[in-house]
């Protein structure tokens, strides 16, 4: 006997590894087994492969890597003997998936297994080919299944049949091989061959329409026939499962009756007197009874319309809903949702008993019931349906929350019928659940909160009670600290008072503290705590009273460890100190959000109109570059392109909400994060529709009485406007007072980066005779690459032959040039010859683009060259 | 279609796995994983159905066993039931009475039970007797097999002798 080769028997390897106490005892057996095993694999040993192969499955099954032994199932397939093959095909299927390589070598011995005399191997060969067929064995082996669908043992034609449907999944075009085999099949008595056999015409008509329409008219009635044989049959103890004669069969049939008769009145027709049988006559109190149930009140619902039929299918669905079996309810809810396309008033009736399955115990059906609600909701009924769902979530558990509350918010933004009813409604939900509600829910609520300016007053009480009762839920306390901020004073004031509520006494103190405690609990995140860092600075205006002890908090988080915080407090501080005359205007209250942008970017788009505005302003005289309009430019051009694109719609918004109120400090300061803010809000003011042409104008005198103005978004507007380079050019003071806002950050003037495809035309080179004129464009993914179109006009009277352009540019640029539009030029300005320069600059954002230039052509053969140098390039190319 | 078919004991041992759909060998750890979680932790008297990716698990407990079928969204959960208590039927009758331990140590005889029943994530035979026929037709041959080897090597050893 071979040395190597385990001693151990199957049996007794099973028993060490179960006799092991710990993990560690464990893998110690199972490396001993795994080392004889790889030994016996190199021995080639034949007498114990079958027997080690076993042990490797069991090994496999407890998670070991057992890839060293695929090749042996190879192996042990090839050989001649029948347990060697059983065991080689079990360990094929069990070690190895469809993906592996090693797949297609067993490709031939499955070949010669499936034309084997022995019906057994046959039988082998076409289990290991349906349940693990890869595309490219399917095709190599489809012939051979599709002889043995006529075999003369019924048991291999049933495995035939399921091993065609494999194939069919695999290669579709295969399909039309098999339909004629495949019709015969349901003729056959054998129960094991019409199953399968019916399963494959099903799955036959899911790929092929052709095959639809063949079984649709051929088939029909003997499937028809089938079915009423055997729910008229007799007890046959073969079949007999609780009293019902092979329900497997009854359930294929229906199945496929129902693709027969979808779309197709006359196939409908041929079988709805078995239908009404089934539907009336199947036993319900078995499992297996209703599982034909069940699937015959879905060929109904599917089938073309029988008003009677369907009456008889949603009182089977009622009968199981009030059933005590969870397993029929949760059925039933499931087939409710596809009944609701064909009779939504039948459904509604059993709303009462879907929304008690809401609150059922168990998991499952929960889910089902509450999308079942969710359809079941329309706006006479909402109000109600709302109010049990919210108080449901009172006492839910916490893993359905999630999803409970996520429906409860999409139902109330679908069908609210008031604000007033969908504020409260959406408070009611933060105060549960808060921590479910998910970003984009509370912006929106935001946004309608801002749209309804009769409803803040209340609104503000409305969450300042809510943060009192409960500030652990966080999207409660950010809007509750939004809120605060900007209505801050219709809070202590008790403004708009509705009839409905109780009067309440806020001090100024009280309604600090709300974003002092949102700024000091601990489980607040960075954007709850950089929303009261605003709501302070907003508030600190609002109740001068408390500007001393605002301050006091905001210098406490100077020293956060948190980048954003400590910025955004030395910003606001800094505000505070030193520019009290420029204060109110900045934090005025937020202009009503935008519904319509604000759904329109929810979809994922900005608006349009932006960018078109942006293009409008910037046309510029060519040539003449005025040396602000660049970076101006940039200032802009980030709107069209630059909107963060990894964030969510909703999370844009939210910057919007926030840039807008701390753009004074941050979109000039240097991260880039803070520029995109800066870009948003750039975006919304001009969305809101202030001409930017106005704020260039109005560049020299940003700081003087900014107050005058008449929006805040105009004097944002003002503010923002000059980069710091255009800035400190127009006006020295304007530029030192941005830079003291700044107060230490980091004096470097940003500069933007630059993605702006639009830049003005330059006249490159002009002498007496020849003018050359640039168009620039960039790709907004590579900013270092510059596409210049060259425009060349003879201005003089002669015709240029040989025309040629040549360019150099210093090292750190890249310099490619594509072939001129023609080499010709004709004389006096009639026609122009276009050229293409790509340039790559290394040292983009630092240095500009720089560029020598020759000009050859011919005069009446006579050579002519022109030589100069180009500087007016546009800045940042 | 069935797409996995998973025999897993309560302590969330795996007995037995058998897939239909393409699963690399990484994810069905993965997969294993995530069933027992779902399925082991869910209480008595609950439904039998678990939604998991898009997909349903359907889930019979026998002793201390439970076997799971993971089927598409809208095939009959009713009648995976029925297929899990037919395989669990045969295999009662193979065994006589079957218990976890016969499972674990003639696991592949347990596959070989439910390649007669399933193929191709479909049912391919409702007659327990059958499948009960198909299986001894082809232990006996296994034994024919055994004996011969047994009486070869018996005769080469006596020849030797």
């Amino acid at each position: 006997m071979n040395p190597f080769s385990s001693g151990t028997r199957l049996r007794d390897m099973i028993r060490a590894i179960r006799a092991c106490k710990t993990a560690a005892e464990e893998r110690a057996v199972v490396r001993k087994e795994c080392a004889a095993i790889r030994a016996a694999i190199n021995e080639n040993d034949q007498e114990y492969r079958h027997r080690n192969l076993a042990k490797l499955m069991f090994i496999h099954m407890l998670g070991y890597p057992t890839h060293f032994g695929q090749m042996e199932c190879l192996k042990l397939i090839a050989s001649a003997g029948f347990p060697e093959k059983r065991i080689g095909y079990l360990g094929l299927m069990l070690l190895l998936d469809e993906r592996q390589e090693v797949l297609m070598l067993v490709t031939n011995s499955l070949k010669q297994d499936l034309n084997h005399t022995n019906q057994y191997i046959v039988g082998l060969a076409l289990c290991a080919l349906g349940n693990i067929c890869s595309a490219e064995m399917a095709r190599d082996l489809a012939p051979e299944v599709e002889k043995l669908l006529q075999f003369r043992d019924p048991n291999i034609r049933k495995k035939a049949a399921l091993c065609s449907i494999r194939i069919i999944r695999k290669v579709p075009d295969l399909a039309e091989n098999f339909i004629n085999p495949a019709a015969a099949l349901l003729k056959e008595k054998h129960h094991g061959v019409l199953i399968t056999g019916v399963q494959l015409c099903t799955d036959l008509c899911k790929v092929s329409s052709e095959a639809l329409e063949y079984f649709r008219k051929k088939c029909t009635e003997v499937l028809v026939k089938t079915l009423k044989d055997v729910a008229n049959s007799p007890y046959a103890p073969e079949y007999d499962v609780g009293g019902i004669t092979d329900p497997f069969l009854h359930i294929r049939l229906l199945k496929f009756l129902r693709v027969l008769g979808q779309g197709d009145a006359d196939a409908s027709d041929t079988m709805n007197d078995i239908l009404a049988q089934v539907a009336t006559k199947t036993e319900s109190n078995k499992n297996a009874g209703n599982a034909i149930l069940y699937e015959c009140v879905e060929t109904i619902m599917s089938i073309e319309d029988n008003g009677g039929l369907r009456v008889l299918a949603i009182n089977i669905l009622g009968r199981f809903l009030s059933n005590r079996d969870n397993n029929i309810r949760y059925v039933a809810l499931n087939m409710l949702m596809k009944a609701i396309s064909v009779d939504a008033q039948a459904v509604q009736r059993h709303r009462a008993t879907i929304l008690e399955c809401v609150k059922d115990s168990d998991a499952s059906i929960r889910k089902r019931a509450l999308e079942l609600v969710y359809l079941l909701i329309n706006e006479s009924n909402v109000k109600p349906l709302t109010k049990e769902l919210i108080d449901y979530l009172e006492v839910s558990d916490q893993e359905f929350k999630g999803d409970l509350t996520a429906k409860i918010c999409s139902i109330v933004e679908k069908f609210s019928p008031e604000k007033i009813w969908y504020i409260d409604q959406m408070l009611k939900v933060l105060s549960e659940a808060g921590n479910f509600v998910k970003d984009e829910v509370c912006h929106a609520l935001i946004v309608v909160i801002s749209n309804a300016p009769d409803l803040h007053g209340y609104t503000v009480r409305a969450l300042y009670r809510a943060f009192q009762a409960s500030s652990e839920q966080e999207s409660l306390v950010r809007v509750a600290v939004w809120c605060i901020g900007e209505y801050g004073d219709m809070l202590v004031k008790n403004v708009g008072m509705l009839d409905v509520e109780d009067p309440i006494t806020v001090t100024e103190s009280d309604a600090v503290d709300v974003a002092e405690i949102a700024i000091k609990r601990q489980s607040s995140d960075l954007t709850t705590k950089a929303m009261a860092l605003i709501a302070l600075l907003k508030l600190s205006s609002r109740f001068p009273s408390c500007s001393e002890r605002i301050r006091d908090i905001l210098v406490q988080q100077k020293g956060s460890l948190v980048l954003e915080l400590q910025q955004r407090s030395i910003e606001f501080n800094s505000i505070l100190e030193k520019h009290r005359n420029i204060r109110s205007a900045l934090v005025e209250r937020m202009p009503v959000l935008d519904e319509a942008t604000f759904s329109g970017r929810r979809a994922g788009s900005v608006p349009t109109t932006v960018s078109s505005s942006t293009g409008a302003t910037l046309k510029v005289p060519n040539g003449v570059v005025k040396p602000t309009a660049a970076p101006l430019v940039d200032l802009l051009d980030l709107t069209s392109d630059d909107v963060p694109a990894p964030s969510s719609s909703g999370a844009d918004f939210l910057n919007d909400i926030l840039g807008v109120d701390l753009s004074p400090a941050s979109a000039h300061s240097g991260t880039s994060q803070a520029a995109k803010n800066g870009t948003d809000v750039l975006l919304d003011i001009l969305s809101i529709g202030t001409p930017p042409a106005q704020s260039i104008s109005s560049t020299p005198d940003i700081f003087s009485p900014s107050q005058n103005q008449k929006t805040p978004v105009a004097s944002l507007d003002a503010l923002l406007t000059p980069s710091p380079v255009s800035a400190r050019a127009a006006s020295p003071q304007a530029a030192s007072s941005i830079i003291d806002l700044l107060d230490g950050l980091g004096p470097g003037p940003t500069v933007p980066e630059n993605n702006g495809p639009a830049y003005p035309s330059i006249v490159a080179f002009e002498s007496s005779s020849l003018r050359i004129m640039f168009d620039f464009s960039k790709s907004p993914a590579n900013p270092q690459i510059t596409v210049i179109k060259a425009t060349f006009t003879n201005l003089s009277s002669n015709v240029y032959a040989d025309f040629v352009f040549q360019a150099a540019v210093p090292k750190f640029l890249q310099l490619h040039l594509d072939p001129a539009s023609s080499n010709t030029l004709p004389a006096s300005g009639s026609g122009n010859v276009t050229q293409t320069l790509r340039v790559t600059n290394s040292q983009h954002g630092k240095k500009s683009l720089v560029m020598r230039i020759r000009i050859a052509y011919k005069i009446d053969g006579k050579d002519v060259l022109e030589e100069g140098q180009i500087n007016g390039f546009p800045r940042d190319l | 279609m069935i797409h996995f078919v998973l025999l897993i004991s309560r302590q969330g041992k795996v007995r037995l796995t058998k897939w239909y759909s393409a699963y690399p060998q990484k994810e069905r750890t993965k997969v294993i994983r995530e069933i027992s979680g779902e399925v082991l932790s869910r209480g008595p008297k609950l439904c039998n159905f678990v939604e998991w990716r898009g997909l349903k698990v359907v889930y019979r407990r026998y002793a201390s066993l439970y076997f799971c079928m993971c089927i598409n969204q809208d095939d009959n959960e009713l009648e995976v039931l029925e297929i899990i208590h037919h395989y669990v039927e045969t295999l009662d009758r193979y065994f006589g009475s079957v218990c976890e331990l016969d499972l674990i140590f003639n696991f592949h005889k347990a596959y070989y039970i439910l390649d007669e029943l399933l193929l191709a994530g479909e049912l391919q035979e409702s007659s327990k007797k059958t499948v009960a026929r198909l299986i001894a037709g082809q232990d006996a041959l296994v034994e024919t097999a055994k004996e011969e080897a047994n009486s070869i090597s018996n005769i080469i050893a006596q020849a030797s002798k």
